[in-house]
């Protein structure tokens, strides 16, 4: 399992905003993607995932391997932790819920509805979705994001062993997550010069 | 796929809304017609065919834009979208669900009010199996409908612009299963066709709503 990227264009809204991406990201390694708001990290990532088509270039990742966590949690406030984390994990073929939950310290609120949770341990539960959703490769969207420094240095734990065990990660963030070994990815390098429009989406937007 | 219909079956009852709403149209409807066009029998039973199915059409529309709007909402839908679930296979399960949690219960509950509408004793069977085999064509088509207008805030009044046109087949045929049946004459032509419609719109729809979600979602 590895991640390679060649000549990668995307656009969002019609609007090419990277280019020229290359990598490649070997199993056990993470790699973190920096840029100021608009630099298009969500957009590379959800090309990533599948959501979208790239402009130009290949990605080297089959949908099925990459499991996406964006800013949204995907969490029914109806239901409970336990209920929400079970569908998910229902969903991918039956992962673990009890020691996902543990994992990120979300167990002792199991029973409680997803609606009455802060927005800290809603990140909580929706990063324990990764772990039930058994994919190899992690794509995230700023997970840090409401999380206290304790939950930070927590997931880092989660994600270290996520590594240990054969995974990759993609990881978009702003703060500094203490992870030495890993690989960054400056996204205002590739920043697209020309504004091309594409003619397709022009007609929807 | 189970995990997607009974979530989103708890989902409806839980929330109340999704469940209770179509209902509550539908059975507010069949006790106003009557205090509205007065109680004269004959008028009523002329038009309870129509108001009936009128009615359970316009009852299923109400939570027509809940099938994809709360998930595209929450995120929920970028993930549904990568899960290892067909996008098809899970538009399909969500009309199901809508199906089960509207169409379905009006279906159940239709004889009781048709009685408020006077609907002649022959119609009663009809009534039911119009509407079972009719009311599953609204929830796909309507499921097509919300896959197209995902996305767009406040996309009810566009949905029920899109989706009336393509109710239309279904209520014509429906109205006229149950009209033919409560007069005792021959039903086997309007019955098959509304039968067309549902198994025509169950084929062939899942693909064109996933289709639409899909460039929805980039």
């Amino acid at each position: 399992m590895q991640i390679g990227v060649d000549n990668l264009a995307v656009a969002r809204g019609g609007v090419t905003v990277l280019q020229g991406l290359d990598f490649r990201l070997a199993q056990g390694r993470v790699l973190i993607l920096r840029g100021p708001n608009g630099s298009g990290k969500t957009t590379l990532l959800r090309t990533l995932a599948g959501l979208q088509a790239p402009v130009a270039g290949q990605v080297e990742l089959a949908p099925e391997a990459a499991a996406y966590g964006a800013h949204a949690d995907g969490l029914k406030s109806t239901l409970t932790v336990r209920e929400n984390l079970a569908f998910w994990a229902a969903v991918h073929g039956g992962g673990e819920v009890e020691p996902a939950l543990a994992a990120l310290d979300v167990a002792s609120l199991a029973d409680r509805r997803a609606a009455e949770l802060s927005a800290g341990q809603k990140r909580r539960l929706g990063l324990a979705r990764l772990l039930v959703t058994g994919r190899p490769v992690w794509l995230l969207d700023e997970p840090t994001v409401s999380l206290d420094a304790a939950s930070v240095a927590r997931f880092v734990g989660v994600l270290r062993g996520h590594l240990a065990l054969g995974g990759l990660a993609v990881i978009a963030t702003h703060v500094e997550l203490g992870l030495p070994e890993a690989a960054t990815l400056d996204l205002s390098a590739h920043r697209a010069r020309i504004l091309a429009r594409d003619g397709f989406d022009e007609a929807f937007l | 796929m189970r995990a997607l219909l009974l979530r989103d079956l708890q989902l409806a009852i839980r929330s109340g809304g999704g469940f209770g709403l179509g209902l509550a149209f539908f059975f507010l409807l069949t006790v106003l017609v009557p205090l509205g066009v007065g109680p004269e029998g004959g008028t009523l039973g002329r038009i309870a065919p129509g108001i009936l199915w009128v009615g359970a059409l316009l009852a299923c529309l109400l939570s027509l834009d809940r099938i994809f709007a709360l998930d595209f909402e929450d995120g929920s839908l970028d993930l549904i979208a990568t899960a290892p679930i067909p996008l098809e296979g899970a538009v399909a399960v969500k009309a199901l669900a809508h199906w089960l949690v509207t169409g379905l219960p009006l279906t159940l509950v239709a004889p009781a009010l048709a009685v408020l509408l006077s609907l002649p004793p022959a119609g009663y069977g009809w009534l039911v199996v119009s509407l079972l085999i009719g009311t599953p064509a609204l929830s796909v088509i309507g499921a097509f409908g919300a896959a197209l207008v995902v996305g767009v805030r406040r996309g009810g009044l566009l949905l029920s612009l899109l989706v009336l046109p393509l109710y239309v087949p279904t209520l014509i045929f429906g109205a006229e299963v149950v009209r033919r049946g409560a007069e005792g004459m021959a039903l086997a032509t309007p019955l098959a066709l509304l039968a067309a419609i549902s198994l025509g719109a169950a084929a062939v729809l899942p693909f064109a709503a996933a289709g639409a979600l899909r460039v929805n979602l980039r």
